[in-house]
């Protein structure tokens, strides 16, 4: 039918029993919904619930098994890119397709012309310009993507698409890897899109941005749609339910009772190395049965303080000590040894080995231990015991313990980072921004998990530049600025506010509060 | 020793220089489509013998000099067809495969030599690409000699590096080409086939190694024998890198090569055998490493170099 002008709502994209299945998993099961003219549509889910999966059909990434697209009523021929570029869909994936090398009008241009014209377009550069100012994507064309912040990145991104008079944009967790200022301008940048009549597809699992910016929300859950809601009839509770399919309880904080300090900094200090923050004298006593929590602005020696009990990083001066006994020849092994469990802030460069199997990731800080090794040979089975035992205990979806690890979504790859940890009973346990980038049911899983290792003895470090994170476990608060800790202040103690002041660096608001 | 400084002042020398470094310029012009586009060739040495076969037998046959050219660089094509077949849709090692070219392609050549020739015992020379001279810029001393006094084929050497460079940077094809080597998935995300284009790199590149190996056997040796390519190709993916795969800066490299070869000939007879002359021919490889160490430590890789690129996977 060919689009006229009318009262009713026109319809841009209708997804028609779309069903795919990687080898025994269902990642989406027979879903369908249409998408309206000017109007943002949430795509609402936990990690691996198939939003990603389903947005790469739509795109000609994968081919579905069965279902159709149709975009402004013309059928989609399935498993091409090409095809959804003409029919003048556009997408911001997640992991940004873009070549280094090469200049960011470069990159916007590719593929845009015929590949043997003899020459680039160079009236390029104007309209990418004319673009960028009339929907505050400020970049500069001639810049060299490589040389690119993450957020500059992301506006090229979206100039792909309209470059190419994209109607219908697509953006897949554009906000994982934004500030909170860049979202913001972001969906400034969404709202003068949609004002001038494209329509958008909003890939999110963070409910605030879900019911900020769209018009209608989609949830799915294990591959299928779980409910759809008008956002203005919905509330965030209702979304969250919807999602993880029960209600989430906020994590039961039973009263610390606390133990023999396990972990003692004396006057710890790093070096001085480039322009990142060191430690300066720091000194910290994590004690048994609490959790400590970390506050501060990032990039302010949470790095520095993490490497350094991690083992990572030998102190340039100061005592360590772990459970009353100082430990001299400061390691990775050692700090393994003394009982320190360690959940880095990065699971996929720091955490994992992501081309190596489950199995081989969860015996790695461990692989030399009698429990997997017999007369230097790895014993294979108790490893593969072990990882299986982890996949049970900690509810871990993955296809088997051989698979490779970097096939997990985020959440289940830290809930194994977490097993891994916890498994040994740990005496000190580093949790460094221990739920970055999980969904709400990973989140509260993390929490309790981390909750149960305290009420059972241990020392628990928890490092996090969400703020209300730290206000919701910890049971002693210490705020970091340029290497320096605050005083430590209990629970409740001090007010979001003077929290904030210290981690900007105002010393004297710690003299008030002490 | 004023002699041993001397020579770098003679035209000869300068005229030697370019010669050497002619094919050395079309197979390193080559190698670095292809790597540009993602794919390391090692095919390249195997390729180049073919091409040195393929255009001298085509003029033996009584095929005339461009024909040959064409020949060389078709056989060279259908070697790049078959290298980027294993390699990019089937995505196996990049390695293995190009050494198995390379053996293959080698081998192959000099079996069809035997056949068609089982009777020669030394090796039948044709009448090669004759020198011609640009009129006046080839007066120009030493330099107008060395570079406007010489066979069309390497006229044709500097012309692909025009060529390379032009396309690689002024064209829609060459965004592509460079995005394919660096992010295939950008390729991709643009509606861009990036199998097609991968594969169309090689075999072009592919094509210029071999026209690079035909140099030899019709404009230089003037005959086909065993072992002629002898390790050019390799030295190639080195000049590669040394360009820090940019076309201009690749072909200083092959001059520069060129050069330290055409002077270490000249040294050896200067030296009246006292020094053993394998020193001499050690010389372009120790000053080739030396350069090496010194101009590509800070060479930026093709960052999709070597990995295959399957659509659709995580």
């Amino acid at each position: 039918m060919s689009p006229k002008a009318s009262t009713e709502v026109e319809t841009v994209l209708r997804l028609t029993d779309i069903t795919k299945r990687f080898g025994p998993l269902t990642a989406n099961d027979a879903i369908s919904f249409e998408l309206a003219r000017g109007e943002v549509i949430a795509l609402l889910g936990e990690n691996g619930a198939g939003k990603t999966t389903l947005m790469n059909i739509l795109f000609g990434h994968y081919v579905a098994d069965e279902g159709t697209v149709e975009a402004f009523g013309e059928l989609l021929p399935p498993g091409d890119p090409r095809a959804a570029l003409d029919a003048r869909i556009g997408m911001v994936h997640q992991h940004f397709t873009l070549a280094d090398n090469m200049t960011v009008e470069e990159n916007i241009t590719l593929g845009t012309q015929g590949l043997f014209s003899p020459k680039l377009d160079h009236t390029a550069r104007k309209r990418i310009v004319d673009l960028s100012t009339n929907f505050g994507l400020s970049v500069n064309p001639r810049a060299t993507v490589a040389s690119l912040s993450v957020g500059e990145r992301q506006r090229v991104e979206i100039l792909k698409a309209l470059y190419r008079d994209a109607r219908i944009l697509i953006l897949d967790e554009p906000t994982a890897v934004l500030t909170p200022a860049e979202a913001d301008a972001l969906f400034r940048t969404l709202k003068l899109l949609v004002q001038n009549g494209l329509s958008i597809i909003f890939i999110s699992h963070k409910l605030h941005e879900v019911m900020a910016v769209s018009d209608r929300v989609l949830v799915l859950r294990a591959g299928r749609l779980s409910g759809e809601r008008k956002t203005a009839e919905t509330n965030r509770q209702e979304l969250a339910a919807l999602m993880v399919g029960q209600e989430i309880a906020p994590p039961q904080v039973a009263p610390p009772r606390p133990g023999a300090p396990l972990l003692v900094f004396d006057k710890v200090s790093t070096a001085r190395r480039g322009t990142g923050a060191f430690l300066d004298r720091v000194s910290l006593t994590l004690t048994g049965g609490e959790i400590t929590g970390l506050a501060g602005v990032s990039g302010n020696g949470q790095a520095a303080l993490a490497a350094v009990m991690s083992g990572v990083e030998a102190p340039s001066g100061g005592t360590i000590s772990v459970g009353g006994q100082t430990v001299s020849d400061w390691s990775p092994r050692t700090a393994l040894a003394s009982g320190i469990a360690r959940i880095p802030e990065d699971r996929h460069a720091v955490g994992s080995i992501g081309d190596m199997s489950v199995t081989e990731n969860v015996i790695g800080e461990r692989y030399r231990s009698e429990r997997f090794s017999k007369r230097g040979l790895l014993d294979w089975k108790a490893a593969r015991d072990f990882a299986e035992q982890l996949i049970h205990d900690y509810d871990v979806k993955c296809p088997s313990p051989d698979a490779r690890i970097r096939l997990l979504s985020g959440g289940n790859m830290q809930k194994l980072i977490l097993g891994r940890a916890l498994d040994p009973d740990p005496i000190v346990i580093l949790a460094n921004q221990p739920t970055r980038g999980l969904d709400v049911g990973a989140v509260s899983y993390v929490h309790n998990r981390l909750l149960a290792a305290r009420d059972r003895g241990a020392a628990i470090l928890l490092i996090s530049e969400d703020l209300e994170e730290i206000l919701a476990l910890s049971d002693r608060i210490l705020v970091i600025s340029k290497g320096k800790l605050s005083t430590p202040s209990s629970r409740g103690e001090r007010s979001v506010r003077e929290l904030g002041e210290l981690m900007a660096g105002h010393a004297e608001a710690a003299s008030h509060a002490a | 020793m004023t002699e041993a400084l001397e020579i770098l002042f003679t035209a000869s020398f300068w005229v030697a220089a370019i010669r050497i470094a002619s094919p050395l310029i079309f197979a390193t012009m080559g190698e670095l489509i292809c790597e540009r586009a993602g794919v390391l060739n090692l095919g390249i040495e195997g390729i180049m013998t073919v091409g040195a076969f393929a255009g001298w037998f085509t003029v033996y046959s009584g095929g005339d000099l461009w024909t040959g050219v064409l020949i060389a660089a078709l056989a060279g094509a259908a070697f790049g067809f078959l290298h980027a077949t294993l390699t990019v849709p089937l995505g196996l090692s990049q390695h293995v495969v190009g050494i198995g070219i390379t053996l293959l392609a080698t081998s192959l050549t000099y079996f069809t030599y035997r056949l068609a020739l089982p009777e020669v015992t030394s090796p039948p020379k044709i009448e090669p690409f004759a020198t011609l001279p640009i009129p006046g810029l080839a007066r120009i001393p030493i330099i107008g000699e060395a570079l406007f006094s010489q066979t069309p084929l390497t006229y044709l050497a500097f012309v692909s590096v025009v060529l390379v460079a032009w396309v690689l940077y002024k064209t829609p094809l060459g965004l592509a080409i460079r995005a394919a080597g660096e992010n295939p998935s950008a390729v991709e995300a643009q509606g861009i086939s990036v199998t097609a284009i991968r594969m169309g790199a090689v075999m072009a590149g592919s094509a210029l190694m071999a026209v690079g190996g035909a140099f030899l056997t019709m404009s230089a040796f003037n005959s086909f024998f065993f072992n002629m390519i002898n390790g050019r190709g390799w030295i190639c993916i080195a000049l590669v890198v040394f360009g820090s795969w940019r076309p201009g800066k690749a072909l200083i490299g092959a001059i520069l090569f060129a050069a330290f070869d055409a002077y270490q000939v000249r040294l050896q007879q200067l030296s009246g055998g006292v020094v053993p002359y394998q020193v001499f021919l050690m010389l372009p490889y120790i000053l080739s490493i030396l350069a090496l160490v010194l101009v590509a430590r800070r060479a930026t890789y093709p960052k999709a170099l070597m990995i295959p690129y399957q659509k659709g996977e995580r």
